[in-house]
């Protein structure tokens, strides 16, 4: 969820496959403020740019009961104004330093960034800074700012029968925690928020000690250092950051498919997705083991889903099959088809079962793993031609437990993965106990 | 926002091309670089990162298929990496994802772009395939009817998604039957029956050396990129066969309304009026008006007043679209079905002040310190040096154009935006498509 579209950052499932390689060795540093701010610099001299964004360790998933959506809409009303700053004050002064800007909200962080020339980042410092603690809301800027949030959902999610699937698949696989529920909110609730709702989540969760500084750019570790401490520095922790305790879920003992016909739907299409541990519980061996998986399975041209589904049997145009842990609590293992014009979901879901089936019992093949790792290590090294895209691995990768030298070590740990890890991991996750399948059909027209 | 049709993604270029330009801010140098078989290129060297990133372009792209072969480019860039030379379609991918470049296609209105981008260490090998696949593509039948699959249930998708109805029945409406308002993709009956040898006219007639565009930006000196180019460009014919040449598009009036009535909580609304094209002697004047009025972030006139103040929708754009053949000036925003007419009404009011008075001083400046200071930003990635060296090439603005830019911005006057207002503006005469079940809209 964004503030808004047309800056969209990149989708995280792409990071989740590909990661740095060592042989790279980036160049990043980090260190903390006193009041426990963490800050990471990820120097980039090739252009006098730098992206600056600050990362909240908080998200959808730290919502109270009966508040879905509290945490979106708040990343929405931290660009109305503080004292100093007031009136929307913040997007005209980046625009008018030639800034882009956005912010963006997941289950577990939420992050504001801007993009500016090297000799604005005191500025946006000042003005993040400033935003962090000083927030003013009033209804008039809430109440239009909320229908906003609600036409973000319908355009995203309620005009989209693919949304609405998507949305009931999470409910379905989440029965305790909280991830069952969609970050922006449900309509119900979303229309009910208030000013008072959106500032006490604010004030639970917005303090330096809760946040995570990146730049990446044209800067050194020195420079950024002391602005930080000029800037960020004299904020205070006002209060104790709430752990963040989400209920478990209880063991998944019944396998659920979600069904949905809609006359805006023109293909029948199948997707299912496995819960999993989330990365931090994981090794990072471990992790990359079903990251490889995916890459097996579903990830290219050469993987067992695209050879069978769709060169040898002709029973699917589109296949594939993802791994994304990058969350606090769980991760997920998504594998999808869509069916050639004429093939049922019936017949091109026996095949999936079929194949998924082969791997669990029997295995992959070191051809297999060599070919799949060396295809993530080559391609790995693309991330580096972004310096947004190395910013938000390291984000993601620190909001949610993980750790630098995990981004680091990427290829040293990708390296280490056997056939038995693999194999280990296929057993572990294909359990279709912990998935729910979902099926998008189409439907006669009503008109 | 909503996804826009290729005949009007040239808009969306156009802002990236726009939308910058400290001149004294980009630390690069554009060589141009002339092979020794005579092939052109713009070279920014970068060496700080071993990869390589090369984007080309040939003129002609979608609105040069033959009728009744609708979506033949489209097809085309995907079946680019299906098998090339004497490597069939499993072991040229399979060589691909060793050496792991990057290599893509698209097929725009005005022209047929490529992308690539390789590692240093594969750069021989990784050309070596390029050349084969932009030469030599072969177009066999198990791949020709594996990629149909996917097209049939992409043309498919697009009939029904609510966004694509409005812009096609918005282009329809404003330029009926020219060639720029065919769906992208064509329809499930011409991609039904495109063959191999529509696939190879399509390819002979869009892969000429006369009309090769081409920006590298990367790890490569400029004595290297000579006989890449040569490599990989120099087996291409000359020149395209003849083809006839399109009148210029004549762009319908308002006000026009058109209802697609569909079962769905919001309204999706594509609206307004022809603009002007590239060429024009005014198109600077006139982009900082457009970009004051309805750029696609918070801060435009139109975002303000809908989205701000009304919360009426997510997102309102407006902007302009100039094509090789016509200018467009197309807007959209999604607004729950109740409040349509009021969305609409709105965007037609802030329309109708901003012609009779235009922006204020400030408005004009706020714009320009944006404009200005922020072009360096879409030059912070070779991919994205690329892809703006390559914009400027197509639109012939010259090489000095990155040097230039600013100071073209700099000097609009606040008359000029004005007279530019008055000009292009015309919220009587908008050309109007909502898709949904809108309430109240006329």
């Amino acid at each position: 969820m964004t503030l808004f579209k047309r800056l969209a950052p990149v989708v995280f499932a792409v990071l989740a496959a590909a990661g740095p390689a060592r042989a790279l060795d980036i160049d990043v540093t980090s260190f903390k403020l006193d009041n426990g701010m963490q800050v990471v610099v990820i120097p980039d001299h090739r252009a006098p740019v730098v992206t600056h964004m600050v990362w909240y360790k908080t998200g959808a998933a730290d919502e109270t009961q009966g508040k879905a959506g509290v945490a979106h809409l708040l990343e929405h009303l931290m660009f109305k104004g503080t004292p100093k700053h007031p009136d929307g004050a913040f997007s005209r002064i980046v625009r008018a330093n030639g800034g882009d800007e956005n912010a963006f909200t997941t289950q577990d962080y939420t992050a504001y960034f801007q993009k500016v020339m090297k000799d604005r980042l005191p500025l946006v410092m000042e003005l993040e800074a400033d935003r962090m603690q000083n927030l003013e809301l009033t209804d008039e800027t809430v109440l239009p700012e909320r229908s906003v949030v609600l036409e973000e959902r319908r355009q995203r999610t309620d005009n989209e029968p693919a949304g609405l699937l998507n949305e009931q698949m999470d409910a379905a696989m989440y029965t305790a925690h909280p991830y069952g529920k969609p970050v922006i909110g449900w309509m119900s609730q979303v229309s009910k928020l208030t000013r008072q709702d959106a500032m006490d989540f604010y004030a639970a969760h917005y303090e330096p000690e809760n946040a995570i500084l990146i730049v990446a750019g044209d800067v050194t570790p020195d420079e950024v250092k002391t602005l930080a401490e000029r800037y960020y520095g004299p904020l205070k922790n006002k209060r104790p950051t709430p752990e963040r305790l989400r209920a478990e879920e209880p063991p998944p003992n019944a396998e659920r498919r979600i069904t949905m016909s809609d006359p805006r739907v023109s293909s029948p299409n199948w997707q299912r997705q496995y819960l999993t541990p989330s990365a931090r519980q994981l090794s990072q061996r471990e992790e990359l083991a079903m990251s490889i998986l995916a890459e097996i399975v579903g990830g290219s041209n050469q993987s067992r889903f695209f050879q069978t589904l769709n060169i040898d049997k002709k029973l699917a145009a589109y296949s594939g099959a993802w791994f994304d842990a990058d969350q606090l609590d769980y991760g997920s293992f998504g594998v999808y088809a869509s069916p050639n014009p004429g093939v049922t979901i019936e017949t091109a879901e026996k095949e999936v079962d079929a194949i998924l089936s082969d791997v669990a019992t029997k295995g992959v093949t070191q051809a297999e793993l060599d070919r799949s790792r060396n295809n993530m290590i080559a391609s790995a090294v693309y991330v580096l031609d972004s310096q947004d895209k190395l910013a938000r691995l390291f984000g993601v990768a620190l909001a949610t437990g993980q750790t630098i030298d995990d981004v680091k070590n990427w290829d040293r740990d990708l390296s280490l993965v056997t056939v038995d890890d693999v194999n280990k991991a296929a057993r572990t996750i294909l359990d279709r106990k912990a998935s729910v399948t979902g099926v998008l059909l189409p439907e006669a027209k009503s008109q | 926002m909503m996804t826009m049709p290729k005949s009007l993604r040239t808009l969306l270029l156009f802002i990236g091309l726009f939308v910058g330009s400290a001149a004294s801010a980009n630390a690069f140098t554009i060589q141009e670089v002339t092979s020794p078989g005579g092939i052109k290129a713009w070279l920014v060297e970068e060496h700080a990162i071993p990869l390589m990133a090369m984007n080309y372009s040939f003129k002609g792209g979608t609105e040069l298929e033959p009728a009744g072969k609708e979506g033949v480019s489209s097809f085309l860039t995907g079946m680019m990496d299906e098998g090339a030379g004497d490597m069939l379609s499993a072991e040229f991918q399979k060589k691909r994802d060793e050496l792991a470049f990057r290599m893509s296609f698209d097929a725009g209105s005005d022209f047929f772009e490529g992308g690539f981008q390789t590692l240093t260490k594969n750069r021989d090998a990784s050309t070596d395939l390029l050349r084969l696949a932009i030469t030599a593509p072969r177009f066999d039948a198990e791949p020709l009817d594996r990629v149909r699959q996917q097209f049939l249930l992409n043309v498919k998708d697009k009939e029904q998604d609510p966004p694509t109805m409005a812009w096609q029945a918005w282009m329809d409406e404003i330029l009926p039957g020219d060639p720029y308002s065919r769906p992208d993709d064509g329809t499930e009956a011409t991609i039904a029956a495109i063959t191999a040898d529509d696939l190879k006219n399509a390819h002979r007639h869009i892969f000429n050396r006369d009309t090769l565009q081409v920006a590298v930006v990367g790890d490569i000196t400029a004595k290297e990129l000579g006989p890449l180019l040569d490599k990989v460009f120099g087996g291409l014919p000359e020149k395209a066969p003849e083809q006839p040449r399109l009148p210029e598009a004549k762009p319908a009036m308002g006000p026009k309304l058109k209802v697609i009535e569909r079962d769905m909580p919001q309204s999706v609304i594509a609206f307004g009026t022809e603009g002007i094209k590239r060429d024009d002697p005014d198109f600077i004047p006139a982009f900082v008006m457009s970009e004051i009025l309805g750029s696609g972030g918070l801060t435009s006139l139109l975002s303000e007043e809908i989205r701000e103040k009304r919360g009426l929708t997510y997102g309102v754009s407006y902007g302009l679209s100039p094509m090789d053949r016509v200018g467009l000036y197309a807007g959209s925003l999604q607004t729950k079905n109740e409040s349509a007419g009021e969305a609409l009404d709105a965007a037609r009011e802030v329309i109708k002040k901003y012609a009779e008075e235009g922006p204020t001083q400030k408005d004009l400046d706020e714009a320009k310190t944006f404009l200005t200071g922020s072009y360096a930003l879409r030059f912070s990635s070779n991919g994205a040096i690329a892809n703006q060296l390559l914009g400027i090439q197509q639109q012939n603005l010259g090489i000095d154009y990155v040097q230039k830019r600013n100071a073209l911005v700099e000097a609009v006057t606040l008359d000029q935006v004005k007279a530019q207002a008055r000009r292009l503006l015309h919220p009587d005469r908008l050309i109007v498509t909502v898709v949904g079940r809108p309430q109240g809209v006329k």
